[in-house]
């Protein structure tokens, strides 16, 4: 099925499970980034079961969507969305980050079927989701969306600006970006560290159609992604414009205790924090070995390619 | 004596050298292959007209991608439109391309296997008179240093022409390095292009210069010279330094005894380094001397007085490979 159509409140659900996953499996590995992760989970969960044009069962199959996380070290919302689209089984998350498993620390295409490209490097993936728009138009299908997630900390790479220009220069519209705009980045919040402000003025000075949004209230970020697809040529004639959905998220979303501490984008929750986390997300266990047991346990990887070892 | 040569392979003696752009030549056939393969597409950034793609911009705009001044952009661009199928060729000169968007190259082009082929003109200290901020002595140890890239340095415009026919055909990543200047025809229209392969340009057995690129002429040359003195050294040329065929290589250094590397590159990770290591790893002890360009930045200046500054001239070719037959004995 190439989208899932779940309605609004399905969606909440499944993003409180995907919380649940990353921190799990990041408190598991003992390292990762959940910072990110927590506050991208809403909109992209979104994304991914709903806008997503996408078959589980054939992540090469070539006339799906394309998405690019471009800000790479949220790397365990991409896995464990990948889980929860069907990819592969819950459980093997919990391999997170260890020797010879497909879910390296930041993406890698050659390891885990289903990642489009390498990221990890910041500000890289823009470009990469671009040049993919402009194959699909060269290839006569520019009804291949093309979705790219970026990091607001991440806007201060240059090549990313570089990325901007090139796409408003060419008015394609066929690449939708998501920006998570929740203001903190590894040194601090970003308008101290380096102000990336006013976004949604640049992008617009760029040439972008420009969308915002409450990046944790389901109702407008799925009426934000239908006005963001309603402009793509996938739906009739296309808007000419690139497209920029700014999402407000606050960092750690869903654990009110651990919510915008910039010092979380990359520090693993320990086993009374990540118990504590559990809990304000809705889950009560009695030990984080009940956490796993409720992902199914370690598994192996079951997804594309598992039989033949690829 | 240096009409009694043995040169091989269509290779020609150099007073029948011409003086052709490979850039030109990689032009040229940027044309003819879109011609004959749709998925061709070029990238270039703001330098169409210097790199020679403005060819394949007349004849093909739509599949023409100008990314302005940002190569780090065009590197990535090219990632993504190699992923539907298209074979991006992109072009800027050897030190923006392998210096500004070497993290691009790195991270998402070679960690990616994407297959995505880097042309880059003005590789070399032949730049000339731009000076040091154009010139590009590092670009070879930075390409050869990525795990899936395969790196080319064609001797001249013939070869370049054949290069380009068999590039569309390799899957993933590779590095191809053009020149500025007009460089001597030292292979002929009937000289082959084996990829994994080196090419023996001259025959002999009195120690053997090992070049690549612009070298082959000063290689050849230096053979010339020391014919007249009744030496008879071998001129290995190798056009593909990675994946290096080891097995040629160790054989010409085993069958002659001595070995002068030439290359247009600086001496830290380029060819001299690749024969060295690949002497040592495999206890081949032969007298050796690596020619390149030493620890130093050049200046503005014609190519050949800077050539000659660096040390990569035919004579001092031939006076290295003196030194080693010396030691060789």
């Amino acid at each position: 099925m190439p989208t899932l159509n779940l309605s609004v409140d399905e969606l909440r659900e499944t993003a409180r499970a995907v919380r649940h996953d990353v921190l799990v499996a990041i408190h598991t590995a003992r390292s990762g980034h959940p910072g990110g992760p927590l506050s991208a989970a809403d909109y992209l969960t979104a994304l991914w079961m709903n806008y997503l044009n996408y078959d589980p069962e054939n992540p090469f199959w070539p006339e799906r969507d394309r998405f690019v996380l471009s800000n790479g070290h949220c790397s365990m919302l991409l896995y464990t969305l990948m889980a929860h689209r069907g990819l592969f089984s819950r459980g093997y998350l919990l391999t997170f980050r260890t020797v010879n498993s497909r879910l390296q620390g930041h993406p890698s295409k050659t390891a885990l079927p289903g990642v489009e490209v390498s990221s990890g490097s910041l500000g890289q993936g823009l470009s990469v989701a671009h040049g993919m728009a402009l194959g699909a138009r060269i290839r006569g299908a520019p009804e291949r969306t093309v979705f790219c997630n970026c990091g607001d900390g991440e806007m201060q790479e240059g090549n990313i600006w570089e990325a901007i220009m090139h796409a408003g220069h060419r008015k394609t519209d066929n690449l939708i970006v998501s920006a998570d705009w929740n203001n903190a980045q590894i040194d601090g919040y970003v308008e101290n560290v380096k102000n990336i402000a006013p976004l949604p003025e640049k992008f617009k000075d760029f040439g972008w159609r420009t969308i915002e949004a409450d990046g944790h209230d389901m109702d407008d970020i799925v009426r934000a992604w239908d006005e963001a697809v309603d402009g793509t040529p996938a739906r009739g004639k296309g808007c000419g414009q690139p497209t920029v959905i700014l999402f407000k998220t606050v960092m750690m979303h869903g654990c009110p205790t651990y919510e915008n501490i910039p010092g979380w984008h990359g520090r693993p929750p320990k086993e009374d924090e990540v118990m504590q986390m559990l809990n304000e997300l809705g889950y009560s266990y009695n030990s984080i070995d009940e956490a796993r047991a409720a992902m199914g346990g370690f598994q192996e990887y079951d997804g594309y390619g598992a039989e033949d070892g690829k | 004596m240096a009409s009694s040569i043995e040169y091989k392979n269509g290779v020609q003696p150099s007073d029948r050298w011409e003086m052709i752009l490979t850039r030109k030549a990689y032009g040229e056939m940027l044309v003819e292959l879109g011609k004959n393969n749709e998925n061709i597409v070029v990238l270039d950034a703001d330098l169409a007209e210097s790199t020679y793609t403005k060819f394949f911009r007349a004849e093909f705009p739509e599949r023409f991608i100008e990314c302005g001044i940002a190569e780090q952009d065009m590197m990535n661009t090219a990632a993504g439109l190699s992923t539907f199928g298209l074979i991006p060729f992109l072009s800027s000169y050897a030190i923006f391309l392998t210096g500004r968007a070497w993290d691009q190259a790195r991270n998402t082009v070679d960690y990616s296997k994407m297959n995505v082929k880097i042309a880059a003109a003005h590789g070399g200290i032949s730049v000339g008179l731009d000076g040091c901020s154009h010139q590009s002595m590092e670009d070879l140890s930075n390409m050869l240093s990525l795990v899936n890239m395969t790196v080319l340095v064609p001797a001249d415009y013939w070869e370049t022409r054949k290069m380009m026919e068999w590039i569309p055909t390799h899957e993933g990543p590779l590095y191809f390095r053009l020149g500025r200047e007009k460089v001597p025809t030292v292979t002929s229209e009937s000289t082959p292009f084996e990829p994994y392969h080196t090419l023996e340009a001259v025959g002999g057995s009195d120690g053997v210069f090992i070049a690549t690129g612009l070298m082959l002429s000063r290689a050849v040359q230096a053979a010339e010279m020391l014919a007249e003195e009744g030496i008879f050294s071998r001129v290995l040329h190798v056009p593909m330094l990675k994946p290096l065929n080891d097995e040629e290589i160790l054989q010409a250094a085993k069958e002659t005894g001595a070995v002068v590397t030439m290359e247009e590159h600086s001496i830290y990770g380029g060819l001299g380094s690749l024969v060295a290591r690949l002497l040592l790893g495999n206890d081949v002890h032969v007298p050796t001397r690596i020619i390149g360009i030493p620890d130093m930045y050049l200046m503005s200046g014609q190519p050949e007085e800077l050539l000659v500054k660096a040390g990569l001239t035919a004579e001092n070719g031939a006076a290295k490979m003196r030194d080693v037959l010396a030691l060789r004995g």
